[in-house]
């Protein structure tokens, strides 16, 4: 049997974020014939989520003169605790501001300086200067050292992701939505696009292209409690990981937010403390100025959900019957703050918590969030392991983030790398040609197909799907959350090794004909099992503690055995990922102190 | 906690020979519980056929609207507590049916998107060496304001007008205008505005019933937007009607 349609173009983007999107309009600018796929329609993708902002060294705010890509680069590393690429963070900071005007030239309705003398919550007073009036202002965030974080109330995803939509609409890009990647096609050495399913009819598709771009996000929904839609499962890395030659690199970095919402996990922005807010205990007690006396509430995510974490282990969490948790308090930043500048998190506490943020504190503990690791690239966004394969945005480890990321630099870098793997791919495939074997992609449908019939006829067995997607949840809770120890890390792994056995064994509970979910979710989860199992066993392998990766056996960093990447291939057949290893080289800023966490601390109380 | 029933419309179109009908299932109620964690549920324990959106869960993406005990709403952010015990949910009216409670807004919104040229109209060109152009804060929060829409349909569902027209642009449509009128990067007059939004396709297809008022969950004032922009659209005509243009 053959797919029911195939579509051919130059360039293919899977993803139809703020990433996919941009880099969609820069090969488009090239003159290319480009199709983007997508879930759901490109606006309801994640980036529309992000609340907070975009990081850029503009320098227009009070608190944010003297800045220069040169701060922005330093405060990247730091945050990253020396685990990212420092080549790309440079081509990051030099490129971010130049992105943030053109996404004003857009459109996106920044906020912008007001001039005049205002009084912090913390009683400093600052003054934003009549020079700057009208120039796109910042917010304060974690990790930086200059108010850096540009933003349109806290509604900055939307507004970003319908301007650069809005261009892409203009320019006549395709885009079919509700279409999702299976499979990636390839000879071993060239990809050439990928088996799609259509989830308005389940037919199965087949997109051939010069350049595939995998633009598809983060995998947080392998974790139970996440700030993350319900989409983002890292399948878009799960088809490449599979080819058994592209890696995924630094799986074991994920992030914990500091601020999710007790009991739905939905995210109370970063700009909730940066614009003042406050972390308080059991005994209403602002604790973190204790732990970090220099960032307090505004160290580095890593740092302050570990000591939230910290703290409610020395039994002074508010018990709930959801488990301990914390509190946010934005009240004393007064109503018309609140229901202007962080109109949709107190949208969201009175949705769902009944809470009015502006006269009540919201319940909040640290919740899975962002994933720095991906499928991993060269500066250009090129894949390791296929040619003509490119990856961009969360999905990507093109490594601006290291072991961990500063809020507003995610959204900064869909847009930064849109434009620069944008003019990577558009560069490459102008010079590329493309044969197609027609037997080799029918071969790919084909097992595809193989695979729909036995789920659906339940030739390889009858696990129910949903058992064992709740089982990778909530064993990632259990083994791989904010701190890890080897024993804990070597059980999740032995679980999720037979969960794995079992999502090979999938059957499914009904017809599987037309768009049927349950068939899209069995065909889904082998993948993300290999995927926790990547995060899980390289996280086991890394024996030091570096950002977000917290080993209680291992608690320093290890720069001697341990500045390196973790790539984690999956050959066929096999249910462990290989690990290898590459070098990371420290360009400009040599590892050292990051000024605050746990390593500081220690160096000053000697 | 209470029993509920959830009577959910069923027909999957991929299907040979299904037919549309009502479907009942029930569920012990949770705390807190919302329509989200009351599908999920339904389809991982009940019935794993069952076709619904949901992306953010957190009543920012628009994905979820649907006709909740008749009314159009976004499922995420319905709490079963606020809710009786008896429960029907319909796929919104006006979109294309995909399947039991999902419906086609991507087509939609994106033939709309094209229709009302809903992009800033600038000659500039993009200088990546030099400084954005100003603009005041206050601008920037009045543009905010209507593009805060998530193109949910909630609007459009209601709408009379759209329930009998396909090519009316509805509440949303109108309230997007708005947006692009408010934005002085934009450099469309009120003449090219009228080329787009004053026919009985855009403002003047609305009969100001409000149906639409009240229902936007971001509760975007859509009362004021298609005010303002009806009015500048009949100037617009008045003023183009003195110019000796033939106004339809
Ligand atoms: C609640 C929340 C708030 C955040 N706030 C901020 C913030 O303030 N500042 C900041 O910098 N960052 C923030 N982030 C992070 C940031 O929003 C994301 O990292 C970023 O937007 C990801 O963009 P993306 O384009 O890579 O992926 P996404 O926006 O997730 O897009 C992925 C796309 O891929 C498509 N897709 C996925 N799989 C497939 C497939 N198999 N086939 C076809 N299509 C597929 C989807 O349909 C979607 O279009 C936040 C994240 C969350 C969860
Ligand atoms: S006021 Fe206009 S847009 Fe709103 S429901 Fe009535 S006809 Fe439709
Ligand atoms: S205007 Fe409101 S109700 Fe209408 S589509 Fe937009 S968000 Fe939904
Ligand atoms: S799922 Fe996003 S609005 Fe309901």
């Amino acid at each position: 049997m053959s797919a029911k349609h195939t579509f051919i173009s130059d360039v293919l983007v899977v993803g139809a974020g703020l990433a996919g999107n941009r880099a969609a309009i820069a090969a488009a600018e090239a003159g290319l014939d480009v199709i983007i796929l997508s879930l759901i329609p490109p606006r309801r993708s994640h980036s529309t989520a992000a609340q907070g902002g975009m990081q850029a060294a503009l320098g227009n705010s009070a608190l944010g003169k003297g800045d220069s890509p040169d701060v922005h680069f330093a405060d990247t590393v730091k945050g990253s605790d020396w685990g990212n690429d420092q080549e790309v963070a440079r081509m990051f900071v030099e490129t971010s501001p130049i992105a943030v005007r053109q996404l004003s030239q857009w459109g996106v309705p920044w906020n912008r300086v007001v001039a005049g003398k205002r009084k912090l919550p913390d009683g400093r007073e600052v003054e934003d200067t009549k020079d700057k009036e009208g120039y796109i202002t910042a917010r304060d965030f974690g990790g930086t050292a200059k108010w850096r974080t540009c933003y349109t109330a806290d509604g900055t995803g939307h507004t970003m992701v319908y301007a650069v939509d809005t261009v892409v609409c203009k320019m006549g890009i395709t885009t079919h939505d509700r279409i999702e990647a299976i499979s990636l096609i390839h000879d071993g050495v060239n990809c050439l696009g990928v088996v799609a399913r259509n989830l308005r009819n389940g037919d199965i598709v087949t997109y051939l292209a010069k350049s595939t771009v995998i633009a598809t996000g983060g995998s947080g929904r392998l974790y139970a409690a996440s700030t993350n839609a319900v989409i983002c499962n890292g399948a878009g890395g799960a088809i490449c990981q599979a080819t058994g030659i592209v890696p995924l690199g630094n799986m074991e970095a994920v992030q914990f937010h500091p601020t999710g919402m007790v009991p739905v996990w939905i995210l109370m922005t970063e700009g909730a403390r940066g614009d003042g807010g406050y972390l308080l205990d059991k005994n209403l007690y602002r604790f973190m100025p204790d732990y970090e006396p220099k960032k307090k509430e505004l160290a580095s995510r890593d740092v302050v959900s570990r000591r939230m974490t910290q703290h409610m282990r020395k039994g002074l969490g508010v018990d709930s019957k959801y488990g301990p948790h914390l509190w946010l308090d934005i009240r004393h930043l007064g109503r018309k703050w609140v229901w202007s500048n962080l109109r949709e998190i107190a949208n969201i506490s009175m949705n769902f918590n009944g809470i009015d943020p502006a006269t009540s504190l919201v319940p909040v503990r640290p919740t899975q969030h962002y994933t720095m690791g991906g499928v991993r690239t060269n500066k250009d966004g090129a894949a390791y392991g296929l040619k003509g394969l490119f990856a961009l945005g969360e999905a990507a480890c093109w490594d601006l983030h290291g072991f961990n990321r500063l809020g507003g630099n995610s959204v900064a870098e869909t847009v930064v790398s849109g434009m620069i793997v944008g003019d990577a791919v558009a560069k490459y495939t102008l010079g590329a040609t493309q044969n197609y074997n027609y037997k080799l992609i029918e071969d790919f449908v084909k097992i595809e197909e193989e695979r729909i019939k036995n789920l659906i006829s339940g030739k390889n067995g009858r696990e129910n799907v949903y058992d064992i997607k709740k089982g990778v949840e909530n064993a990632m809770m259990d083994h791989v959350g904010i701190f890890r120890t080897g024993p804990d890390l070597e059980q999740g792994v032995a679980k999720l090794q037979e969960l794995y056995k079992r999502s090979l064994k999938i059957g499914l509970r009904s017809s599987g004909q037309g768009a049927n979910p349950e068939l899209a979710d069995a065909l889904r989860q082998p993948g993300l099992c290999r995927t926790a199992l990547s995060i899980c066993y390289g996280a086991l392998m890394r024996t030091e503690s570096r950002g977000s990766h917290s080993r209680e056996d291992f608690p320093k960093r290890d720069d001697v055995n341990w500045l390196k990447r973790t790539l984690a291939y999956w050959k066929e057949g096999s249910d462990l990922p290989t690990l290898d290893y590459e070098p990371v080289v420290c360009k400009e800023l040599p590892p050292g102190d990051r000024g605050y966490g746990e390593s500081s601390a220690a160096g000053k109380d000697k | 906690m209470r029993q509920l029933t959830f009577s959910i419309f069923r027909f999957n179109p991929n299907i040979p020979g299904d037919k549309p009908r009502m479907q009942e299932y029930k569920l012990e109620e949770q705390d807190g519980m919302s329509m989200f964690v009351a599908l999920t549920k339904i389809r991982e324990e009940l019935d794993p056929t069952l076709m619904f959106d949901f992306v953010c869960r957190a009543a920012i993406c628009g994905s979820c609207a649907m006709l909740i005990n008749g009314r159009p709403r976004l499922a995420c952010k319905t709490l079963a507590k606020n809710m009786p015990s008896r429960i029907t949910m319909m796929p919104l009216p006006v979109f294309k049916l995909i399947g039991d409670l999902c419906v086609d807004t991507g087509t939609w919104f994106k033939d709309l998107q094209i229709k009302t040229e809903a992009w800033v109209h600038t000659n500039k060109k993009f200088d990546p060496k030099a400084l954005e152009e100003k603009m005041d804060n206050e601008v920037a929060e009045k543009i905010y304001e209507p593009d805060r829409c998530v193109e949910c349909g909630c609007c459009v569902a209601a709408c009379i007008t759209a329930n009998i027209r396909d090519d009316f642009i509805g509440a949303t449509g109108i309230n997007r205008v708005a947006r692009f009128m408010l934005d002085p990067r934009d450099e469309r007059s009120d003449a090219d505005y009228f080329d787009v939004v004053g026919n009985e396709e855009g403002t003047f297809g609305c009969v100001g019933l409000m149906g639409c008022d009240d229902l936007c969950p971001m509760e975007i004032p859509l009362q004021e937007n298609l005010a303002y922009v009806r009015r500048k659209m009949a100037a617009a005509g008045l003023k183009l009607q003195f110019q000796g243009v033939k106004v339809s």
